[in-house]
């Protein structure tokens, strides 16, 4: 390997890593928030790019039919909860909450691709409609069982990605796509050709990161969150709903994964299931990172990039076995590295 | 139900089973032959899971390992069916006795993301190997052949298969009520309880892995026969959590969960096939997955505990019978009354800067009831783990019995004589009185996994039941040696953690608060059960914040104060000392 094609792999690795470092980061911020690890954010920068795809060809998007689906499903759950409580009141709100907002965002992506508005507009509109997506999951799948075990809902989350699997083919089918790049541009630095996309990837991921880290510190509720993640029940005492800030956190982390989405679109062909892997690297770096640090799970997340770039390059049939054989001596590292006191006891 | 009429249902059920290939039509026979291979792997899951409490998405990684072995055995070199098997055995067991030892030591969810891990690159392996056909598979492998007869027709395998699940359910159970089967039961309780028991947890956990392993190696073998051909699909991360799905659908407790909920995901599955395409045509594929990770997922919700004990609760209970005389277990000599059995020497523990235990010496004698008392943040607790393993000293040592055990994991201290008790209760509620009890018998018997297995451990398994219910009857919870511990009053659950530690035979009993939480009844009648203990000459050291029940109870006194001894001496003495009174009370009252 010449210090040119080591250049090249970098730069390609970081760029990688950046896309996983935003879907890394939304790992760890609904990790923090809600003790959940969920793995279909993957499936949420996947179904972002499909999304994107369907507007460029002025196809209705198969995430409409998804967000529908899941809106009714959420809304039933949450007015026939709040009726056997007998808060009937709240009835009005959840409906505003679970069911018309979703469908507005529908409605105004419905209404605003007769016009075929440009690229920028269009990528505005494939978040708008992924931006439900995960809240909805989080009241259908999770909620109910919000004061289980760490391990009971990642195996539930496990399984949720493979729902969501299913639908994706359901929804988008089997093709694969790939969007236009979002820039032609190219540089040359130090010799070494980086294409504008590149470049686009990496300012992304510190931009969105950046107004991550603004919010968290200076907004007073990226400050509830904080507290949501630090102590559920002292959170709660102090009048913060975990129940909303879940909500916000899934906003968020699906922010992330769709830009991330986005992003890698025209660098890779995106299918249905590719969000799978995509996850579960992303999901590697937030362990490097300890699971609670975002700069660590950023840093991770590139280290992740990098070693798959450099892998692909050795045996690219094998870049996969290589990366997760990776994770169990990093979650060596990581469990001795943290002091634990007792196991959780189930029964 | 008693144990005859249990029999009979059994025998009943064998035969339904050895009638079945006469009656069914060859559809059906080859859908029980693949819930009885899925069964497997899944009895395999339900033990790790369910009894031992490591959840694996991994198991459908062993079982293609197992696969691809004998195919390469069998197909690509044309050697019999039966060196596959002892190939895909010997590699499965291997590789997941390595994984094992690597990753066990991992805590709750680590370990299951661990299992994530390895699942996935062990499934892109069989893809992306050329010698194993990479995508395609391998293809031509040929049946299995028992002397001359080939089995090749459906109905043929179908008696080795069942006949391999039968075996396997037996070993289970006789295995599960065994010595080491109650060592894995203990595992949910956590690894402290464990090693309390002079067990190791490490141990314990990285044999119910390969077992685990085994299982799914023996359900690879039967697929890849059964269906003469392999490929990656059925052996990758999807399936992993199907497998998952039929233990804990099944009830992940218990292992003919494995066997129901394979046999319920199966035939759910074929019907979903079925029904499908009548709801939507063309997107059936899609859908399955879909209805099957909804349903898993309402399963999770819903109804964790599993169908299996679901039914078992309507059912009557399996009466057992009171363990009769037998030999008694070996017991340990007890050491001259008088002389130092536990000398902690200039013992220093530190939290960062903080000095939780600082300096402190103090020596136990054989016979007596010694008190460790202070107030809140005195160091008693901190003190109570460094003698039980729990911490290790920074600096300084501790002798028991001449040995020093300052650098001992927990489980061997416990093994050299010291039985503990927790603060707060550490039973296992869905076990009975008497296996909790004969839980602690576990450092005292000697039968191994195998013995356990093949039930060939009876004249040890009489001695240790015996000794369990003399136990529980020295404590004076002899009437009900089969209710379950959880439905015990808390006094009484202290009272079998003291059976418990009995049952160890051990020389030293350390007891952690064991007054808090109990009514005055109680209390008094702790503090008799004690004494009667210290009559028949054994030690106690009772770490204890109850000023009355120490007092009256207990020989000599050591005080702890911020972390360093203050006095020590006896309950007069130390009633009427100066700074003992300041300590508690902040000045001379």
């Amino acid at each position: 390997m010449t210090a040119d094609i080591a250049a090249i792999l970098a730069i390609d690795g970081i760029a990688t890593g950046a896309v996983y470092a935003l879907v890394a980061i939304g790992t760890v911020l609904i990790f923090t928030v809600t003790r959940v690890i969920f793995i279909p954010f993957g499936d949420i920068a996947a179904f972002t790019a499909l999304t994107l795809a369907a507007l460029d060809a002025r196809q209705l998007p198969g995430t409409v039919g998804l967000v529908v689906v899941l809106a009714c499903m959420a809304c039933a759950m949450e007015v026939s909860t709040l009726a056997r409580a007998g808060e009937l009141r709240a009835v009005p709100k959840a409906v505003l909450g679970y069911l018309v907002l979703p469908l507005i965002a529908v409605g105004i992506v419905w209404l605003a691709m007769r016009l075929y508005p440009p690229m920028p507009v269009r990528i505005v509109l494939a978040l708008l409609l992924i931006l439900p997506v995960a809240p909805l999951l989080d009241r259908i799948v999770f909620r109910p069982i919000a004061d289980a075990s760490v391990l009971l809902l990642l195996t539930v989350s496990v399984a949720l990605h493979f729902a969501l699997v299913g639908l994706g083919l359901l929804f988008f089918g089997p093709e694969g796509v790939r969007t236009e790049p979002l820039t032609s541009l190219a540089m040359e630095i130090a010799g070494v050709h980086v294409p504008g996309q590149t470049v686009l990837i990496l300012v992304a991921a510190l931009v969105f990161s950046g107004l991550l880290f603004l919010f968290f510190d200076f907004t007073l509720l990226g400050k509830a969150l904080r507290a949501t993640a630090f102590n559920r029940t002292g959170a709660r005492l102090m009048g913060i709903r975990p129940a909303r800030a879940g909500i916000i956190a899934y906003l968020l982390g699906s922010l992330m994964a769709g830009v991330s989405g986005i992003l890698i679109a025209p660098v890779n062909t995106i299918f249905y299931d590719s969000g799978f892997l995509l996850g579960l690297k992303a999901f590697v770096g937030a362990i490097i990172g300890g699971m609670t640090s975002y700069p660590g799970a950023a840093l991770g997340a590139f280290g992740v990039g990098l070693l798959e770039s450099f892998a692909s390059f050795q045996s690219s049939t094998l870049k996969d076995v290589i990366v997760f054989s990776l994770l169990i001596p990093v979650l060596l590292w990581r469990s001795l590295a943290s002091q634990h006191s007792e196991e959780e006891v189930e029964e | 139900m008693t144990r005859p009429q249990l029999r009979l249902i059994v025998a009943a059920v064998v035969a339904c089973f050895i009638a079945a290939p006469f009656v069914l039509n060859p559809f059906s026979i080859t859908l029980l032959n693949y819930i009885g291979i899925y069964a497997l792997a899944a009895i395999g899951l339900a033990l790790l899971t369910g009894v031992g409490g490591i959840v694996s998405f991994g198991q459908a990684a062993f079982v293609g390992v197992a696969a691809y072995s004998t195919a390469w055995v069998t197909a690509l070199n044309g050697y019999s069916p039966w060196l596959g098997l002892v190939l895909a055995v010997a590699l499965t067991c291997s590789i997941a006795a390595i994984l094992g030892f690597v990753t066990l030591r991992l805590q709750g969810h680590f370990l299951s993301l661990s299992t994530v891990a390895w699942g996935l690159a062990i499934a892109f392996l069989f893809g992306n190997i050329e010698g194993l056909g990479e995508h395609n598979g391998i293809s031509g492998i040929p049946p299995i052949s028992i002397g001359p007869v080939a089995l090749a027709e459906s109905w043929q395998i179908y008696f080795l298969i069942w006949a391999i699940v039968g075996a396997v359910l037996l070993v289970c159970y006789n295995l599960l009520d065994s010595r080491v089967g109650r060592a894995m039961r203990a595992l949910r309780g956590g690894n402290t309880l464990v090693e309390s028991l002079g067990i190791s947890a490490f141990q314990i956990r990285l044999l119910t892995f390969v077992i685990a392993a085994f299982f799914g190696a023996l359900s690879g073998w039967l697929y890849a026969h059964l269906g003469r051909f392999v490929s990656p699909g059925p052996f990758d991360a999807s399936m992993g959590i199907e497998y998952l799905m039929m233990a804990m659908v099944g009830g992940a407790g218990s292992v003919l969960g494995g066997v129901v909920g394979a046999a319920i995901v199966t035939l759910l599955k074929n019907s979903v096939q079925d029904y499908l395409p009548l709801i939507a045509k063309g997107a059936s594929g899609q859908l399955e997955i879909v209805a099957f990770s909804a349903l898993f997922i309402l399963f999770l919700q819903r109804a964790r505990q599993g169908i299996v004990p679901f039914v078992a609760g309507f059912l009557p209970d399996l009466k057992s019978s009171r363990p009769e005389p037998a030999a008694p277990l070996p017991r340990r000599e007890q050491p001259a009354p008088g002389t130092p059995l536990l000398k902690v020497s200039s013992a220093q523990r530190r939290f960062g800067g903080l000095v939780a235990v600082n300096n402190v010496s103090f020596e136990v004698r054989s016979g007596e009831i010694l008190g460790l008392i202070g107030p809140n943040g005195a160091g008693k607790t901190t003190m109570f783990n460094l003698l039980t393993g729990a911490l290790r000293a920074n600096s300084g040592e501790i002798k028991f019995a001449g040995r020093s055990i300052t650098h001992d994991p927990q489980f061997r201290i416990a093994r050299s004589g010291i039985s503990r008790t927790f603060q707060h209760v550490k039973l296992r509620p869905r076990m009975t009185l008497l296996d909790n009890v004969l839980l602690g018998t576990y450092s005292r018997t000697r039968t191994g996994l195998l013995a356990g297995a093949l039930n060939l451990n009876q004249a040890e398994e009489a001695s240790a039941r015996y000794e369990a219910l003399r136990q529980l009857e020295r404590v004076g919870l002899g009437e009900k040696p089969f209710e379950l511990a959880g439905n015990l009053p808390l006094g009484n659950q202290r009272v079998l953690e003291i059976a418990r530690a009995l049952a160890a035979d051990p020389t030293l009993l350390v007891l952690d608060e064991p007054a808090a939480g109990l009514r005055r009844q109680e209390k008094l009648k702790l503090a008799e059960l004690l004494r009667s203990l210290r009559a028949d000459h054994l030690t106690i050291l009772l770490v204890e914040h109850d000023m009355e029940f120490v007092m009256s109870l207990v020989d000599r006194i050591v005080v702890l104060d911020f972390g360093s001894k203050l006095c020590e001496g006896g309950p007069a003495a130390i009633r009427s000392d100066a700074r003992v009174q300041e300590a508690y009370l902040g000045g001379v009252a």
